[in-house]
């Protein structure tokens, strides 16, 4: 009895391993398929390309190196969104209901927590992070170990926000007070005699122990850039100002500030965009329970968890309307600032 | 110049190469079944298939969400089935069944065969008309092999449909035999006796400042909360009986009624008494933030003594623990209300249903919802049935087996889980958020179910 169940137990894991090796077989020659037909594509194109008459020669290759990067976006990006606009005027069944989302989105309790969640995450992090990231080069700026200490802010920047989400949601694990903890704050919390915490679980302070885990991210980010920006500094501007009488905390406002104002305007722009979009972080540790869900993850739950695709699609394009001002004055902010260096 | 054309030439010769030679290394998925099966293709071992005739040259595909192992086994579980009909199996396993199923009626291109993960989903599907009627045949099995609830399930206003395939049970209460044996304890008959056994567990235990009777995890990310929803469908089902666990289930009932309040209030005696939770971790409020994964492990320590999950707890348990009767963990069902009530438990299953009457798709269903394949299949681990034709010693494990002569029962009572056929915004969102705020005492029991039936869409 045992022989035969052991045949057929080995059997059994051989036709598994071989199936594997055909399955991977055929997803790697395909994968190969895929990488070829690009391939002989691409070197079609810039044969035509390279031997087109000679007359419209530049308009021919300049429409056919454009189109494929233009037929590529239209059908992945803005088709997408426009259908995604569309959908957020309708109910679930494709009938047309005007702004109905909209009311909902702007009435219904909890999706008026998700907005007042981001608009927290929005006033925090950006300043949080760059006032922090500027202190920081300010002060290790020309000093002894700089590289080392710069590294040090700097290599969070290296981990995913799951990952940093893992790990931060290991600090934050609650036990109770009389039992042994596993959370590093908590443990810290019961060394100096104070009672452990529901980190994650008490609204609504735990929005901002999310919060303190973005802004661990992104102020390595910020220093970086400032740090550059700093060093961009001339020095004699810096002189002159000593000499006229300023301290340092004036020449920090009156000449530093001023000087690095177009990473300023980056760093703040980017990491708020950053923010508004905020989803791993926010998922991985709570997955917006507990009253810490934002737009982004609201988005995602409505749309593909909980059947209701419309609403995600109108929580998708209340984040566009949020994010769209923000890149405008990026823009325009750099071109200006283009201009006057 | 000339080199310039041979080049880009070349390549494509050469891309060419390729493609010719990666295509031939593709096999057609059910080629295993088939190859595996041609050597011991005998009439002798054809008699349990002779009713099904021969279909030479006809193809079947079978649609479903079932993938990897368990899809292989599937596929399996046909083999000789195709060797004597003649049929050839198309198994065709996706995760986005439920968005795909619809996509594939829409454009006429449905499957011989679906296998659906719910019931909900099949209503949904019989909606459009595209689902025929289960022949006669599969009736006749459901009728002697299956439960009148399962073939419930099966049933969309009147009309039979689908047969029941594979099924799975929850509402067990994991425990440590060894453990119970030394301390003298019995498993409970009833809720009562539960209730009496956790009290008494709290008084022999307050020695030791981490025990409490039970261990309870809730966290599992964006689903947090669902562990505790399937101990309220099992208090509902108990408690209140199936006619109302079917009315709390299509919304005629609502959370907001005596049944379900008394439901809540019932596993409140044990979630929220910091007495009886929850070992190993804290008081109620680390319910929250113990995973589920974790939430039975302190049995092994001594540092709880019961732990209410599925059955696939099972493989939760570190390798070497004995899982039986008399082992290191074993499990009960949660014990009825009352001694004289009826056996009832939640869980879940699959059924089938044609979306045509072809002589070999019919052939194919009805081998389906037979006892031979019901056996056949579960001899290949890791499923179980609850076709009363199967032997439960076919069952890979012993918790498997225990869950196959449940469901077998001559009355138990079935229920799918509750939570898996509300609507998403109920089910899988609310219905979890509001236990887990519940839990920790951030809502209480009148909030909380106010808040949920506040999120019951309308239309």
């Amino acid at each position: 009895m045992l022989s035969v169940e052991h045949l057929f137990a080995s059997g059994r894991l051989a036709s598994a391993s071989s199936s594997f090796w055909s399955d991977s077989g055929g997803k790697l020659g395909g994968a190969l398929i895929a990488v070829a037909v690009f391939a002989a594509v691409i070197g079609l194109l810039m044969f035509f390309a390279d031997h087109a008459p000679k007359r419209n020669r530049d308009f021919i290759q300049l429409i056919l190196f454009v189109l494929p990067a233009l037929v590529l976006l239209s059908v992945g990006l803005v088709w997408p969104a426009v259908q995604t606009v569309w959908q957020s005027f309708t109910d679930d069944n494709g009938k047309f209901i005007a702004f109905e989302n909209f009311v909902t989105i702007a009435t219904d309790p909890t999706m008026r927590r998700v907005l007042i969640n981001t608009l927290v995450w929005v006033a925090l992090v950006p300043t949080l992070s760059s006032s922090i990231g500027l202190a920081y080069a300010v002060f290790i700026d020309k000093s002894k170990g700089e590289k080392l200490l710069k590294s040090l802010v700097f290599m969070p920047m290296a981990i995913s926000f799951v990952g940093a989400s893992i790990i931060w949601g290991f600090m934050y694990t609650y036990r109770a007070p009389a039992f042994p903890q596993i959370g590093f704050l908590n443990q810290l919390l019961v060394w100096a005699g104070l009672p452990s915490q529901q980190f994650t679980a008490s609204s609504p302070m735990n929005t901002f122990y999310l919060i303190i885990i973005m802004v661990w991210i992104q102020t390595g980010f910020a220093m970086v850039i400032f740090s550059a920006a700093i060093k961009g500094v001339p020095g004699e501007l810096n002189e002159a100002a000593a000499l006229d009488g300023a301290n340092a905390w004036q020449r920090f406002w009156n000449v530093t500030v001023p000087w690095i104002r177009g990473s300023i305007v980056v760093v703040v722009t980017t990491i708020t965009i950053a923010t508004l979009k905020v989803f791993d972080i926010v998922r991985t540790v709570t997955g917006g329970q507990f009253n810490t869900s934002v737009v982004a993850n609201e988005m995602y739950s409505r749309a593909f968890r909980l059947g209701q695709p419309s609403l995600g699609a109108a929580l998708a394009v209340v984040l566009f309307l949020m994010v769209f001002p923000i890149i405008m004055y990026n823009v325009r902010t750099l071109r200006r600032y283009k201009e006057a260096h | 110049m000339k080199r310039r054309i041979t080049l880009p030439f070349a390549a494509i010769a050469v891309s060419g190469l390729l493609l010719a030679g990666c295509s031939s290394n593709d096999t057609p998925a059910t080629s295993s079944a088939t190859d595996g099966g041609s050597t011991d293709a005998m009439p002798a071992g054809c008699e349990a298939y002779a009713a099904y005739g021969v279909h030479e040259g006809d193809s079947v595909e079978v649609y479903a969400t079932i993938q990897g192992q368990e899809a292989d086994d599937l596929v399996t579980s046909f083999a000789d089935f195709e060797n004597c009909t003649g049929v050839t199996v198309n198994y065709v396993g996706t995760q986005e069944f439920e968005t795909q199923i619809n996509v594939r009626v829409e454009g006429g291109d449905a499957p011989d065969l679906a296998i659906f993960p719910q019931p909900g989903l099949l209503s949904r599907i019989v909606a459009t008309g595209s689902v025929v009627g289960a022949p006669a045949a599969v009736e006749t099995n459901v009728d002697q092999f299956w439960s009148e609830s399962w073939k419930q399930y099966g049933t969309v206003d009147g009309t039979f449909y689908a047969a029941p395939l594979m099924a799975s049970v929850k509402g067990w209460v994991w425990y440590s035999p060894t453990d119970f044996a030394a301390k003298g304890y019995e498993v409970p008959a009833t809720w009562d006796d539960m209730m009496a056994l956790t009290e008494k567990m709290a008084a022999d235990g307050k020695d030791n400042a981490q025990y409490r009777p039970w261990c309870v995890g809730f966290e599992s990310g964006d689903a947090t909360g669902w562990a505790g929803t399937d101990w309220i469908e099992d208090i509902v089902l108990r408690q209140a009986g199936a006619d109302n666990y079917d009315k709390w289930v299509s919304g005629d009932l609502k959370f907001n009624s005596p049944e379900i309040i008394k439901a809540f209030d019932t596993f409140g005696d044990i979630a929220k008494d910091p007495a009886f939770v929850n070992g190993g971790f804290g008081g109620p409020e680390s319910i929250v933030s113990t995973s589920f994964n974790d939430g039975g492990l302190p049995i092994l320590d001594s540092n709880c003594s019961m732990h209410h999950q599925a059955s696939f707890y099972e493989a939760q348990w570190p390798e070497g623990t004995d899982v039986s009767e008399n082992g290191d963990v074993w499990a009960f069902i949660t014990p009825k209300m009352k001694a004289s009530d009826p056996d009832a438990v939640t869980g879940g299953g699959e059924f089938v249903a044609a979306f045509n009457s072809d002589p070999a798709t019919v052939a194919l269903q009805t081998f389906m919802s037979s006892d031979t394949w019901a056996n056949t299949r579960v001899s290949l681990g890791g499923v179980i049935s609850a076709n009363k034709g199967l032997d439960p010693n076919n069952a890979s494990s012993a918790i498997g087996k225990a869950s196959i002569e449940i469901l077998q029962g001559q009355d138990t009572i079935f229920r799918f889980d509750a939570s898996d056929l509300m609507p998403g915004v109920v089910g899988a969102a609310s219905f979890w958020t509001g236990i887990s705020d519940w839990v920790v005492s951030s809502k209480d029991t009148q909030q909380t179910v106010e808040f949920i039936d506040s999120t019951w869409p309308t239309s």
